[in-house]
């Protein structure tokens, strides 16, 4: 792998200085020029309008993979300027992982303003945090993340790259994946290291959860997997550990970044739980015949401090907003407690929930199939036993 | 403005099965379908091409059957439909089918917009659309929900975790879409069999320019090197009779089991 000018088609515009993250390009006599700066993240080869700048790629069997050693967790960073629970998990699974093979943990946290959570991350188990803390990084967008990210991984050469299957993560990840030529496995849900080869062993739902696969990137390096949020164990928070921090200091130009962000709506309905992130979550189905009868469940989701989902049937009527939609064609969850009030389980539903560590089902029909993945079914109207679920727990909690 | 819609052919995974004697993937008899995602893409590039003028392109890679799911396109409105099969594309991962698809669509030329689906319903790994845009060396925007085309400009609503996120770019750019983005229209009769006179044109590896090194196995870091079933609870305690027991009785379960 490597990046190199083709110096007689470089025409001296200079495009490709701005779009630097590392300041790595020089003119010289007015042609192109690396400096030791360059990464070879290949961000100036995007900017370059001849392409003088070319990106080589290697080929099967051409990576050196001993030279690679290190794990490494790609942090994300939540609305409030919080570190995102999906980090602390994949840290705590990094730590599990890089002791068997011998290594240490590195966090790579790209943001504005962040740099208390290089603590957050160490007393959560990092070795070391690289903090990249630029203005344009304030919010994830993919091309300067992309840039970073691939520049800090041809610097240093982890051998794995972990990174939360969020839609930040998705995105990052298989831009990355793509620019360096790396094997990038979905979604996973377990990680293992096989002795004998210390290749990382990733295994992932597919086909709609019906198929479990193990996965292995045996020839490039890093081996990057996106895994499931809520899936991973964090450590229990200590502040007494300490990290290495490492500033890395980065110039990316605003002008140069091709996407802008107009608006953020934030969805307001319900609870204020992230659906992906929530140890409870309480949804509502088809059942519940209409969209004000969303407030019982919101009822319940609250007083458990939990989050709203919803049936596909509800979102497509309009009764609550897309970002409430479990199931393949929604979100995949996979909480402590998944409560299901009114929905039948169809196949398509199940394949988001039905990996929960606990499920309870309320539907009136007892052949509906949601009682074929719930622990615990309650055949009844839901307008019944849900009020009488919460009068239950208040009574149990004092009230 | 030319729009190139990606689609694949999916089994429909509602009825994959693990065959539990060999843990492989048992797809005999099971219906193929569109990506249910892609068909919110085609939708989305019809509409967009009927409110601003231009073609709809839409194109596949896979075994010659995927012809099918190229002709149900045409039917719901694209103009044109291309499938992209060679043997040596077969068992490409999602980085060598997100390079094999980029030099399609380089070879097409001219276009303004990409649209995908989200992810495939049998891979659901959302890793190609990325893919083809880094590979083509333009802007992704992923998970949309919504999209606005002004002049150059394309303005499009993603829907992310827990809010909606406007953004704006220039084209080209590869969107990919979610299934809440737009109801899919369903061809009618006349459509379809008009969809049967349509030319689909097959393109192998001799029709674009690419490095078969990239493609098929030998392009593709991932191996699967083993499937098997996923473990089930099929043991829950069921509860019937008075809601107000049935309710006591599993929220008890709960807090004896530290749930809540």
């Amino acid at each position: 792998m490597g990046i190199y000018i083709d110096k007689p088609k470089c025409i001296g515009c200079e495009l490709c200085i701005p779009a630097c993250p590392y300041g790595a390009i020089d003119m010289v006599d007015e042609k192109a020029e690396f400096n030791e700066n360059c990464t070879m993240c290949g961000a100036c080869a995007y900017a370059c309008p001849t392409g003088a700048i070319v990106l080589e790629m290697a080929g099967k069997g051409e990576v050196d993979t001993s030279q690679y050693e290190g794990l490494w967790v790609v942090g994300e960073i939540g609305p409030e300027g919080t570190l995102a629970p999906v980090t602390a998990e994949l840290i705590g699974e990094g730590r599990r992982l890089a002791a068997d093979l011998g290594t240490d943990v590195s966090v790579v946290l790209m943001g504005h303003e962040i740099a208390d959570l290089a603590d957050v991350a160490a007393g959560y188990g990092a070795d070391r945090v690289f903090l990249v803390d630029h203005p344009t990084l304030g919010r994830y967008r993919t091309q300067p993340f992309t840039d970073v990210l691939t520049g800090l991984i041809n610097k240093h050469k982890p051998e794995i790259v972990l990174i939360g299957a969020t839609t930040m993560g998705r995105d990052l990840a298989s831009r990355v994946a793509a620019r360096i030529r790396a094997g990038l496995t979905a979604d996973c849900t377990e990680l293992s290291i096989q002795p004998e080869t210390r290749l990382l062993e990733q295994t992932r739902p597919a086909f709609g959860g019906n198929v479990m696969a193990t996965i292995l990137c045996e020839y490039t390096r890093p081996q990057m997997a996106t895994v499931r949020p809520k899936v991973m164990t964090p450590m229990e928070f200590d502040d007494s550990r300490e990290a290495e921090v490492i500033q890395v200091p980065v110039e990316i130009d605003e002008g140069s970044i091709a996407t802008r962000i107009l608006e953020v709506i934030k969805d307001e309905t319900g609870s204020d739980v992230n659906l992906t992130e929530a140890d409870i979550i309480v949804s509502g189905g088809r059942g519940l015949g209409d969209p004000k009868h969303f407030a019982l469940i919101e009822e319940l989701a609250e007083l458990l401090g939990g989050a709203v989902g919803a049936s596909r049937a509800t979102v497509d009527a309009g009764w609550i907003p897309a970002t409430h939609q479990v199931g393949q064609t929604g979100k995949t969850v996979h909480p402590k407690l998944y409560i299901a009030c009114g929905i039948s389980g169809a196949v398509q539903h199940l394949a988001g929930m039905s990996s929960s560590d606990c499920i309870v089902a309320v539907n009136k029909d007892p052949d509906a199939p949601i009682f074929n993945v719930a622990h615990y079914g309650i055949v009844g109207d839901l307008f019944e036993v849900v009020p009488a679920m919460i009068e239950a727990f208040k009574q149990r909690r004092g009230e | 403005m030319n729009i190139i819609v990606c689609i694949k052919q999916v089994p429909d995974t509602s009825e994959v099965q693990i065959d539990p004697e060999t843990n492989t993937i048992v797809r005999e008899g099971v219906p193929a379908i569109i990506n249910p995602f892609d068909e919110n893409a085609i939708e989305a590039a019809v509409q967009l091409v009927e409110e601003h003028g231009g073609t709809v392109t839409v194109i596949s890679m896979g075994p010659p059957q995927a012809e099918d799911a190229l002709r149900e396109a045409l039917a719901m409105g694209a103009d044109e439909a291309i499938l992209i099969s060679d043997r040596c594309f077969a068992a490409s991962d999602t980085l060598a089918t997100s390079y094999v698809l980029s030099s399609a669509i380089r070879q097409i030329g001219d276009y303004d917009l990409i649209l995908t689906g989200k992810q495939a319903f049998d891979g659901d790994t959302a890793q190609v659309p990325p893919g083809i845009a880094e590979h083509l060396g333009i802007p992704q925007v992923t998970f949309a929900i919504g999209l606005e085309v002004d002049g150059k400009a394309l303005t499009v609503r993603r829907l992310l975790e827990d809010e909606f996120e406007v953004t704006q770019v220039e084209m080209p750019a590869v969107v990919s879409c979610v299934k809440q983005m737009n109801e899919p229209r369903r061809p009618g009769i006349k459509a379809k069999l008009a969809a049967k006179k349509k030319n689909v044109q097959v393109w192998d590896q001799t029709c674009m320019d690419v490095d078969a090194c990239l493609c098929g196995l030998d392009g593709s870091p991932t191996r699967v090197v083993r499937t098997f079933a996923p473990t089930r609870n099929t043991e829950g305690t069921r509860f019937e009779g008075e809601p107000k027991e049935t309710a006591t009785a599993v929220i008890e379960a709960l807090i004896d089991d530290k749930i809540i």
